[in-house]
């Protein structure tokens, strides 16, 4: 199992385009990924599970991938939250 | 035949086929269902459909705006795909033995009011675009169509009236002439008409069987022809030929000065709702924009439009007028132009509310991304800037100190910008008319607004069909407050133009031009026929 913290910059938080951009990729992956803020979590895979956790600016959140190509998946993930977040 | 009586609100003739927009009824009901199976396969294929749909849009929304405006419709894709949404739909039907269009609005219900919960103004807003795949879907469902217009070739749109946002929906192309029920001769479609030089009638009583059929439009009587008998149609036949001919001549007059015989010259420019509108500025040879309604970028779309997708528009109308002065009014929004997601509470009148630069003001984030835009992209033409409502000098005063801002914020971060963009204001109310003499040394220009200097003037609402009769457009006490705009400008060293519908009146512009106007900025349509008229003044 893979995993990274990183705190959200962006001003309007996890918002719907980015994210969807996020869970199309995520969705190509063959691991399972999740997020997690504060005590929830949800399904990287999922857009709505992951707009439940209304993920803002200054939020700490933590990603972990499980099974398949943990490591470049992670990598990959970690680039697109430093890119877009 | 049938001759149908209203009021015209835009000269010309349209023959065509009848297409009666009706307004699509999403109202669902519960219905008992036995076969779940079968319902599970009418909601995956209503799904797939819908999906497909939106990748039309998709393709569509990029050739036309770009991928940040498809960005949105690739996002409502994801989320008719989501496994959450489609497992609540199929319990719905699986446990309650309940419809498929039931199923689908109760799963929006539930979920657009999760964000609506939500304590965060973005996600709150994410409840519409719930609402707006569920009704996609209910849509299918139902059978619907994506708009009232299927076929290929032009159509006369028939409705109750048309809002902004169904407009927007318009493939222009395909649109002869405008008919409504209601509607006054400044409503939004009128407007449109007049912007994409096609006749349009309001007030029409028209019945739905006259979907499909012949109908020929008069802008000059404000008559309405359904089915025509072939001697009618001869007639009218000519007639557009006629008026065809007539606009062949007018374009002699491209390339060619607005000046009087005495050599006074008059800066011609077009009014633009958006960049389709391009196409008909430079067809009619406008000297320039006079006023870019920047309104189509904040309706066009479910949320406010990014600071990208804003400078690429105006990037690309300064592109496109090479060198021409390019005016953007800053948006104005509220009054007619409600738009869901800037959340405006519900107002006695709107007129005399919270819209335009008052926003602005009130939510300077919103406006220091529009202007972060328009002072980019200011770097690809000659670009000015114009803030609509204004009324007093502390507001400029407050507006220079945000724009202050804007540029330091940009120098910071290094990204290129054009300095000294022009700035103006619009003089559309009377207070700021009056008061002329102390705006003009702190702009670079006016821009009379008469559209609302006149409502506000004669305290007459424009949405008002039953006051067109006290509506006097030429009244005495405008045409004093646009003479004492145009000194006080000239006594200040700036120049003044009108942008509102009186600038198109033909029956005033010598008037104008003799009261020392610098500029008129119309319809494209209007622009050879006022170039022609000022070519004969002395």
């Amino acid at each position: 199992m893979e995993s990274f913290k990183y705190v959200i910059k962006d001003e309007l938080g996890l918002h719907a385009r980015p994210a969807g951009l996020l869970v199309k990729e995520a969705q190509k992956m063959d691991s399972k990924i999740t997020l997690k803020k504060g005590g929830a979590e949800a399904d990287l895979k999922k857009i709505f599970a992951i707009m439940k956790l209304c993920v803002k600016q200054g939020d700490e959140v933590e990603i972990t991938v499980d099974g398949g190509a943990e490591q470049e998946n992670c990598e990959f993930i970690k680039k697109f939250f430093e890119e877009h977040f | 035949m049938k001759v149908l009586k209203g009021k015209s609100i835009f000269k010309g003739i349209a023959i065509g086929r009848i297409a009666v927009y009706k307004k699509q009824d999403l109202a669902v009901k519960r219905e008992h269902i036995d076969d779940v199976q079968a319902e599970f396969a009418r909601f995956e294929e209503a799904r797939q459909k819908a999906i497909d749909d939106l990748q039309k849009l998709i393709d569509k929304a990029s050739a036309e705006v770009g991928e940040a405006g498809a960005a949105v419709l690739e996002v409502h894709q994801m989320m008719l795909d989501d496994e959450d949404y489609i497992d609540s739909v199929r319990n719905i039907i699986d446990s309650e033995l309940v419809n498929a269009e039931y199923a689908v609005a109760t799963t929006g219900d539930n979920f657009s009011e999760m964000f609506a919960s939500m304590d965060d103004d973005y996600m709150k807003a994410r409840a519409l675009d719930v609402k707006d795949i569920s009704e996609r879907l209910i849509k299918v469902l139902k059978g619907y169509e994506d708009n009232g217009i299927a076929g290929e070739d032009p159509v006369i749109i028939v409705a109750d009236d048309l809002g902004p946002s169904e407009t927007v929906q318009l493939d222009r192309d395909k649109v002869l002439s405008f008919v409504t029920r209601h509607g006054s001769s400044n409503s939004h479609t009128a407007i449109l008409a007049r912007t994409m030089n096609i006749p349009a009638l309001i007030e029409i009583d028209y019945e739905d069987s006259m979907d499909g059929v012949m109908g020929i439009v008069d802008g000059q009587s404000g008559e309405f022809i359904v089915e025509p008998d072939e001697e009618t149609e001869a007639k009218y036949r000519k007639l557009l030929q006629d008026e065809i001919e007539n606009r062949e001549m007018l374009k002699e007059l491209k390339d060619k000065a607005t000046v009087t015989k005495s050599g006074r010259k008059l800066n011609l420019y077009a009014n633009i709702g958006g960049i389709k509108d391009l196409a008909s500025v430079l067809q009619n040879d406008a000297e320039g924009i006079g006023l870019f309604r920047s309104e189509f970028l904040y309706l066009a779309d479910n949320d406010y439009p990014s600071e990208e997708e804003q400078f690429q528009a105006y990037k690309t109308v300064a592109q496109n007028m090479a060198g021409k002065k390019v005016i953007i009014r800053t948006m104005d929004i509220g009054a007619d132009k409600q738009i869901d997601y800037f959340g405006l509470d519900h107002e006695e009148n709107p007129a005399l509310g919270y819209r335009a630069i008052r926003i602005c003001l009130d939510r300077p984030e919103i406006f220091k991304t529009q202007l972060r835009a328009i002072f980019r992209a200011a770097m690809y033409g000659n670009i000015a800037i114009m803030y609509p409502m204004i009324t007093s000098l502390s507001e400029i005063k407050r507006i220079k100190a945000i724009v202050e801002e804007v540029k330091q914020e940009l120098k910071d971060q290094g990204v290129p910008f054009r300095e000294d963009v022009e700035q103006g204001i619009m003089i559309e109310t009377p207070a700021a008319a009056v008061i002329s003499d102390l705006l003009a040394p702190e702009v670079d220009f006016f821009s009379i607004g008469t559209n609302d200097l006149t409502q506000y003037t004669l305290a007459i609402d424009r949405q008002n069909a039953k006051l067109d009769e006290f509506y006097d457009a030429h009244h005495e006490a405008v045409l004093r407050l646009i003479k004492l705009v145009v000194d006080n400008s000239h006594k200040a060293g700036i120049w003044t133009g009108i942008c509102g519908e009186l600038g198109a009146d033909t029956s005033l512009t010598e008037t104008f031009v003799k009261m020392g106007v610098d500029e008129l900025s119309v319809s494209p349509s209007f622009i050879l026929p006022i170039r022609k008229i000022v070519r004969n003044m002395d």
